[in-house]
Formats: C-alpha cells, sequence, structure tokens
C-alpha cells in the first residue's frame, strides 16, 4: 500500500509542483492550505509522512508541530518541515519541537524526494 | 599707658629729683641741729631762698624743656612712625617713612623703608608670579572650554556625586531636543552646573559604569565603559564613560569625577532596523518565491512528458513568481533606498557655514573674490565637509585656469528633500566632454591633492552635480544637489541673544561641590540659586490674578548661569488687564494656547530643585505660588532670599529699594527690563554684588541673610 503524504502550505505555487512530484513518485497526497486544515487532515487521512510549512495564516507550521506531538496517536508521523527561513536558530526550533526533517527553500526536489524516501523506509 | 601720662609723670620725677635731695639733706640735718642752729640757719636761707628757688625754677623750667624736646624726638617721633609704618604694612603699600628727629631715628626710618623696599620687590615678584600662573590656567580653561563647547559630541563631565561640572552645548541642545515635557524648558531643566546627571541618566547603569571603571582601573586595564540607556521619553541613548582620575605622578591615582560623552543613537537604530528589515525582505522574501520556481523548473525538465495543461500551470507557476519577485524587489529599493546605499558618515552642517569657508578658502588660495547671492541660511546639509569644501575650490581653481572668471558667485536654495549649492560664473561656454574629464579627474589645487575625483565626492553624498547656463545672464553654474538634513537640534536664536561672550558651561570649583542639601550654615558665595521674576495680570492673588510669566536664572558659586534660564510663558485660563499690557508688554495673543500653571509649575519646581530661592519683594512672587499649592500640589519649601529685604540691611538709610534704583545704585549695567526673564537676570546681578557687601556686615551664611532680612522694616510689611 502506497506510503500517503500531506502537503501542507499556504502557497498554491510549492503546493503544485510538490502535489505533482509527490504523485508521479507513487505517493497518495492530500494538501491542506493552513494549520487548522492541517490538523483536520491529519485525523482524518492519516498521512504517514507531513511536509509541513513554517510560515502560514492562522497556525503556523511549528505551532501543528507542536500540536501534533503533543498527542502520542501522531508518534508515528514524521514531520518534515519547509520554510523559507534561513536561520539556523529556526532549524535548531524546527528540529526541538519534533520536527523529523528540515528542508529550506528553495530546495532540491532531488534532495527532498530522497529525503522522504529514505524516512519513510522506501528504497 | 599714654605717652601724654608718661610724659606727666617725667615731669614729676624730674621736680622731684631736682628738689628731693636737697629737702631731704635740710630735714635730716634740721632734725640734727640744736635750737640756736636751726634759729640761725632759718635766718641764713630765708634770706637767699628767693634766689634758691629762683634758680630751682630755672633749672626745672630748663629740664622740662629738654625732657619736652626729648618727649617729642623720641617718643611721639617713633609713635608718628609706628603708625606710618602701619599704614605701609596694611592700606598704603607705597607710603614711606620721611626721616626726620635725631640721627638715630632718621636711620631707624631709612632702615624701615629699605625693608619696606625689599618687602615690595618681592611681593610684586610674587604678584607677578601668580598673576603669570592663573593667566596660564585661566588660558588653558578657555581653551578646554572652547573646545568642548565646539565638539560634535555631547560630553557632560559629573563628580562623583552625579554632580555636572561641564557640559558643552552639543549635550544642552542633545538633551533639550530629548525632553519631552508640556514647556519649552523642561530640556532646560535637565542639564545645568550642579545638577544631578541622574535625572537624565539611569542611576544604576551610570553607577555600575563607575564600578566597571574602579575595577579596570585596579587592575591597570584601561579605564573606560560602555553603556546603551533609555531615557524617560523612550530615546536609546550611547554613553562612554572615562575617569577623571585626581593626583599626579607616582602617587596612586584615585577617581574624583567621570567624563561622559552621549550619543543619540534612537536614529541610527531605527536606519539599521530598516537596513535589516530591507535585507530581510530581500532574502527570506526571496525564499518561497525561488523555491516555487525551482521545484516548477525542476518538474518540467524531470518529466518532459506531461499533459500540456500540466505543462502550462508549471510555467506560468515559474512565471508568476519572477513578476512576484521582480516586484519586491523594485518595492524594497523604493521603500528603502535610503538606508539601502553604503553611506559615508554625513555630519549635519549649516548650509552657510560651508560656504563661508569655502568662501575664505578660494579667496586664500586663489586670490579670486567670491559673492554670494541668494542664501537660505536655514538649510542644513548633510555633507562630509572636508570633501565637500575640497570639491567647490578644486572647481573654482579650475574654472579660474580655464576661463579666468573675475569673480565668482554662490546660491544656496532647496527643494524638498534637496539642496542646491550652486557655484555661479559669467562668460565663456564650457563643453559636456570638459566638464566630464573635470569630473573624473582626480582632484589638485595647488600642492594639495585629494585621492578623490569630484564624482567620488559627488557619490559619497549621494547627491548629483551637473552645470547648467543662464543664458539672459550670460552666466553659468555648476549644481551641486546635496542631501537636506533635517538637524535634530535647533539653533538656539534665544541663547545667542542672552549670551555675550563665552558660555558658562563649566565649573570645576564643583568637584568639592558634593552636598545637595541646602545647608544654612553655608557661604552665601557657596550655594545654588534660582533667581526668578513673575509676571501676573495684577497685584492682588488673592482676587483672581494670575501669573503669565515666569523667568528665572541659576547661580551657582558665585556665578550667574546665564544658559541654564527657565522661561516661560503662561495662560492665565482668564483675560488679561488692558491695563496691565503696557508694563509687562504681554499680550492675549501671547499667552493663549501657552500651557497653563498646571503643567508650568511641575517644570519650575523642578528647575528650582535643591536650590534657594531669590526674588525681588519676594513675598509677592511668593504669594501667587503659594495660592497655587493647593491645586497643583507643589510646594516651594526652599529657603527664600529677597533682593528688596537684602537691600535694605546693605543701605538702610536709603529712601528707595526698588530694583531699578538698586541698580543703578550698585552700578549694574543691564540691557532691557520689564519681561520676567531680564527682571531675574537684573536681580541675580544685584544679589552677587550685594554678597561681598553684606560679607562686609558680617553676614555671611545663608541662615545670617536670613536673619538679618527678617529683621528689616520692609519686611513688616505684608502682602
Amino acid at each position: 500500500m502506497a506510503h500517503k503524504i500531506l502537503i501542507v502550505d499556504d502557497e498554491p505555487n510549492i503546493v503544485i509542483s510538490l502535489e505533482f512530484l509527490m504523485k508521479k513518485e507513487g505517493f497518495e497526497v492530500a494538501v491542506a492550505n493552513d494549520g487548522e486544515e492541517a490538523l483536520a487532515k491529519v485525523a482524518s487521512f492519516f498521512p504517514d509522512l507531513m511536509l509541513l510549512d513554517v510560515m502560514m495564516p492562522k497556525k503556523s507550521g511549528f505551532e501543528v508541530c507542536e500540536a501534533l506531538r503533543a498527542d502520542p496517536a501522531n508518534a508515528n508521523l514524521q514531520i518534515v518541515m519547509l520554510t523559507a527561513k534561513g536561520r539556523d536558530t529556526e532549524v535548531a526550533k524546527g528540529l526541538a519541537i519534533g520536527a523529523d526533517a528540515y528542508m529550506t527553500k528553495p530546495f532540491s526536489t532531488k534532495e527532498l524526494v530522497a529525503k522522504i524516501k529514505s524516512m519513510l523506509g522506501v528504497a | 599707658m599714654k605717652a601724654k601720662h608718661r610724659f606727666a609723670l617725667a615731669v614729676i620725677v624730674l621736680g622731684l629729683l631736682m628738689t628731693g635731695p636737697f629737702v631731704v639733706t635740710s630735714l635730716l640735718v634740721w632734725l640734727d641741729m640744736k635750737d640756736a642752729e636751726r634759729a640761725m640757719l632759718t635766718d641764713l636761707l630765708l634770706s637767699r631762698l628767693p634766689v634758691g628757688t629762683m634758680m630751682t625754677l630755672f633749672g626745672f623750667v630748663l629740664g622740662v624743656l629738654v625732657l619736652h624736646k626729648l618727649f617729642k624726638q623720641y617718643v611721639e617721633g617713633l609713635l608718628r612712625m609706628a603708625e606710618t609704618l602701619r599704614l605701609m604694612l596694611s592700606a598704603n603699600r607705597n607710603f614711606r617713612v620721611t626721616p626726620e628727629g635725631p640721627l638715630e631715628v632718621q636711620q631707624l626710618a631709612r632702615a624701615a623703608n629699605d625693608l619696606a623696599q625689599q618687602r615690595d620687590v618681592l611681593m610684586d615678584d610674587v604678584d607677578a608670579q601668580i598673576a603669570r600662573a592663573k593667566a596660564s590656567v585661566e588660558e588653558e580653561k578657555n581653551r578646554l572650554a572652547a573646545l568642548m563647547s565646539e565638539l560634535a559630541q555631547a560630553v557632560v563631565v559629573c563628580n562623583l556625586d552625579g554632580r555636572i561640572l561641564l557640559y558643552n552645548n552639543r549635550a544642552r541642545l542633545q538633551f533639550k531636543a530629548l525632553a519631552q515635557g508640556p514647556t519649552s524648558v523642561s530640556g532646560g531643566t535637565l542639564i545645568g552646573l550642579g545638577r544631578s546627571i541622574f535625572s537624565i541618566l539611569e542611576k544604576n547603569q551610570v553607577q555600575h559604569a563607575q564600578e566597571v571603571i574602579t575595577q579596570r582601573l585596579n587592575s591597570g586595564k584601561t579605564a573606560l565603559s560602555n553603556f546603551i540607556t533609555t531615557t524617560r521619553s523612550g530615546q536609546l541613548l550611547r554613553a562612554q564613560m572615562v575617569p577623571v582620575l585626581a593626583g599626579s605622578g607616582e602617587e596612586k591615582k584615585t577617581l574624583s569625577g567621570y567624563v561622559l560623552t552621549v550619543e543619540n543613537i534612537t536614529r541610527s537604530l531605527e536606519q539599521e532596523a530598516r537596513r535589516d528589515q530591507a535585507l530581510h525582505s530581500l532574502t527570506e522574501g526571496s525564499r518561497s518565491s525561488l523555491g516555487s520556481i525551482r521545484a516548477a523548473i525542476t518538474n518540467l525538465i524531470d518529466y518532459p512528458e506531461m499533459e500540456a495543461e500540466l505543462r502550462e500551470r508549471f510555467i506560468r507557476v515559474v512565471d508568476d513568481e519572477a513578476a512576484r519577485m521582480s516586484q519586491r524587489l523594485d518595492q524594497t529599493m523604493a521603500e528603502f533606498s535610503d538606508s539601502m546605499k553604503t553611506r559615508w558618515p554625513l555630519e549635519d552642517i549649516l548650509a552657510i557655514d560651508l560656504i563661508a569657508a569655502t568662501q575664505r578658502r578660494i579667496e586664500d588660495k586663489l586670490q579670486l573674490p567670491i559673492k554670494t547671492e541668494a542664501l537660505d541660511d536655514t538649510l542644513w546639509i548633510k555633507a562630509d565637509s572636508f570633501s565637500l569644501l575640497f570639491a567647490l575650490v578644486f572647481l573654482a581653481a579650475k574654472l579660474q585656469d580655464h576661463y579666468a572668471p573675475r569673480e565668482l558667485r554662490f546660491r544656496l536654495s532647496a527643494e524638498g528633500k534637496l539642496a542646491y549649492l550652486d557655484l555661479i560664473w559669467a562668460g565663456a561656454v564650457m563643453s559636456a566632454e570638459t566638464f566630464y574629464t573635470w569630473e573624473m579627474e582626480t582632484m589638485q589645487v595647488g600642492e594639495e591633492t585629494s585621492p578623490l575625483t569630484l564624482r567620488d565626492v559627488i557619490d559619497r553624498h549621494g547627491g548629483e552635480i551637473w552645470f547648467q547656463r543662464e543664458k539672459a545672464a550670460q552666466r553659468a553654474f555648476f549644481r551641486f544637489v546635496l542631501p537636506v538634513a533635517l538637524p535634530e537640534i535647533a539653533s538656539d536664536l534665544d541663547d545667542k541673544a542672552r549670551s555675550t561672550g563665552r558660555p558658562e558651561y563649566y565649573d570645576f570649583d564643583l568637584f568639592n561641590f558634593a552636598d545637595k542639601s541646602i545647608d544654612l550654615e553655608r557661604k552665601l558665595s557657596d550655594l545654588a540659586y534660582t533667581v526668578f521674576d513673575t509676571e501676573t495680570t495684577g497685584l492682588e492673588p488673592s482676587k483672581g490674578d494670575e501669573i503669565i510669566q515666569i523667568g528665572a536664572v541659576r547661580v551657582i558659586n558665585n556665578r550667574l548661569l546665564r544658559q541654564e534660564v527657565f522661561n516661560q510663558l503662561i495662560d492665565p485660563e482668564c483675560p488679561l488687564k488692558p491695563e496691565s499690557i503696557p508694563i509687562h508688554g504681554i499680550t492675549e495673543d501671547m499667552v493663549r494656547g501657552q500651557p497653563t500653571i498646571d503643567a508650568v509649575l511641575p517644570a519650575f519646581h523642578e528647575f528650582c530643585e535643591d536650590t534657594v530661592l531669590i526674588a525681588h519683594n519676594a513675598a509677592f512672587d511668593m504669594r501667587f505660588l503659594q495660592l497655587k499649592e493647593e491645586r497643583t500640589g507643589i510646594r516651594f519649601s526652599q529657603p527664600v532670599l529677597d533682593t528688596l529685604l537684602l537691600s535694605a540691611v546693605v543701605h538702610p538709610n536709603q529712601e528707595s529699594h526698588k530694583l531699578d534704583v538698586i541698580l543703578e545704585r550698585l552700578g549694574v549695567e543691564i540691557g532691557s527690563r520689564h519681561n520676567a526673564l531680564e527682571d531675574a537676570l537684573a536681580t541675580a546681578a544685584v544679589f552677587l554684588k550685594m554678597i561681598p557687601l553684606l560679607e562686609e556686615m558680617g553676614i555671611v551664611t545663608v541662615r545670617q541673610a536670613l536673619e538679618a532680612c527678617e529683621k528689616t522694616y520692609f519686611a513688616r510689611i505684608k502682602y
């Protein structure tokens, strides 16, 4: 059964590429456009991995991550944070509050795919 | 015993000496004789008595005359000489004893004169040395004061208690600009000689810096401390503290005070923040867009066989994000252009000052006459004055070499944020190519060269230059476009009118002026005073008359501080009496919109802090202040001296003690009068003149002055 990936980003221009890419890689994909929708989708879609943008309206990626990690039910959910902030401090914060990986925009999609695959144990 | 008594005694002794031995001998012989012998002797003596008496009297008179002569010469002569010597000792140094009388006395007189002569030479020498030393100290002081007052940094020197001993004009203007209060003087009250620096800077921070310096001193490091502090009005100040050390040479130096250099960094921080913001918007803001573009492009490359519709969407993403990035770039540049340029440190300078300096330099170096046309003398520009001045002289020299103009002219104007400095010459026409080469060559004027080109100088200012023809006038001009500075500190015209000569911004005697409370036993000449005057709507405070102006000036350590004044008009919230307007010269228009007494009294109270109050006919002014106590909650509880009463103490027999009359009596020259500040200044001058007169009467301390005032007749008149 295909792994499920939830893409959370408020910018349609990046969502379209990520969605396309993940589908091409054979994953089952869902999209959320803000933090609240992301939490709802996690509850209904049960993703294995989440691509989570930091800067979003309503709830930031940090808040979403914290909320998810507070619930042990989501312990198996892997979170890759995507950010347009390049500062070391933010990377450190993201990892500290429970993200499994961190990618800074602009990133190489090849690297992203490789990282996701290794995280999901897909060769 | 008085000399006269001694003379009388001497005469008596002489008489006794002349008659005594004879009488005693006669008595002894008489007692030894038989009756017959006694009778014979009586006969003998009685018949010759007149001759004997005559001889004795003659001898006595002769004796008295000799005695008198000797007395005159030796006793009275010496006494006179003693008086003269006393005179030479104190009142009149140049007086000399006239050698007279007997030789010995004359010799004594000459010896005394010689001694006096020698003393005079020595004293003159000492005086001359003192004068020389004083002059050099004074000169050093003046040099220091001049240096300080011209510094572009705000400098404040304090003693260990935080009392201000010296501050420069920049510091005064800076702190004045910082002050935010209801009255125009809230700033002026902050800084002043003898005042506490802690009213401006956070006490804990200053003390911490002081500790740091002491520690560094003890460990032999450079004693220096920096801190950043916020003012009450939320401005950020960066202060640097260096110590003032007492003791010199080998002995251990101890901290006796410190020098603070204070800089307002609010503006530069704001600018930095803006630059940060710009940088941020350019970097992080671009990340998202670039991320989207990169992902879309990779997809396009990696999956060339994708459907046309999807391909179209990815291309639109790229197009869309690229457009967004361009837009953001434009926006950032427009918004932050000021802070984005690498800035050469430019100073705010009054444009006419720059022109005046350039004018001198050109006339001096090139012997080329300079005239000026319309000059906007209020215009401040941001400039690196040295390079700009060099550029102007360079252009003048170039013009002189190529076109030999008879004179050059300057013109100065402004348009919005741009200042135009025009260098005008008449005659020959120059080509754009020529100007281009001038612009690009390294500048040289005579022997002096600069590594910069004219273009460099212009770029440094973020400015522009071109030349333009005025065909009608048959002349042309170079136009320098320079950034206008909005001076944070406006020049204080008020000050110029008030002060003549060098401002009194320093008083090193204050190093020992630690005690801040008012001690009534202190000498009058050692204290800090606030001399004030009020203008009022009328003479009856209890019937609703109100204060409409308060003027005050500080006197400290026997000096009138003309720069440290309080001058505030007050809205009385009631109509002025028409008949009073000619007296104080204050009209309705002047008081409307001014702060009310509720706002002014706290500021004035702060201005008066730790000082003795002085006013002429103080009871009147104090009555007005006291009537406001309940409403404002502000009490003026410090001691009050009244120059009217002090005048009555000093000159009890004079009829009038009006300020005008006293001014004339004490020979105080004062300009105009009859506004509160001018009257306060006059009163202060009078008070300073009175201090030595009071001292002559044994009135030295504040308590003595207060007591003497109470005893005068005038003190009994109450308002």
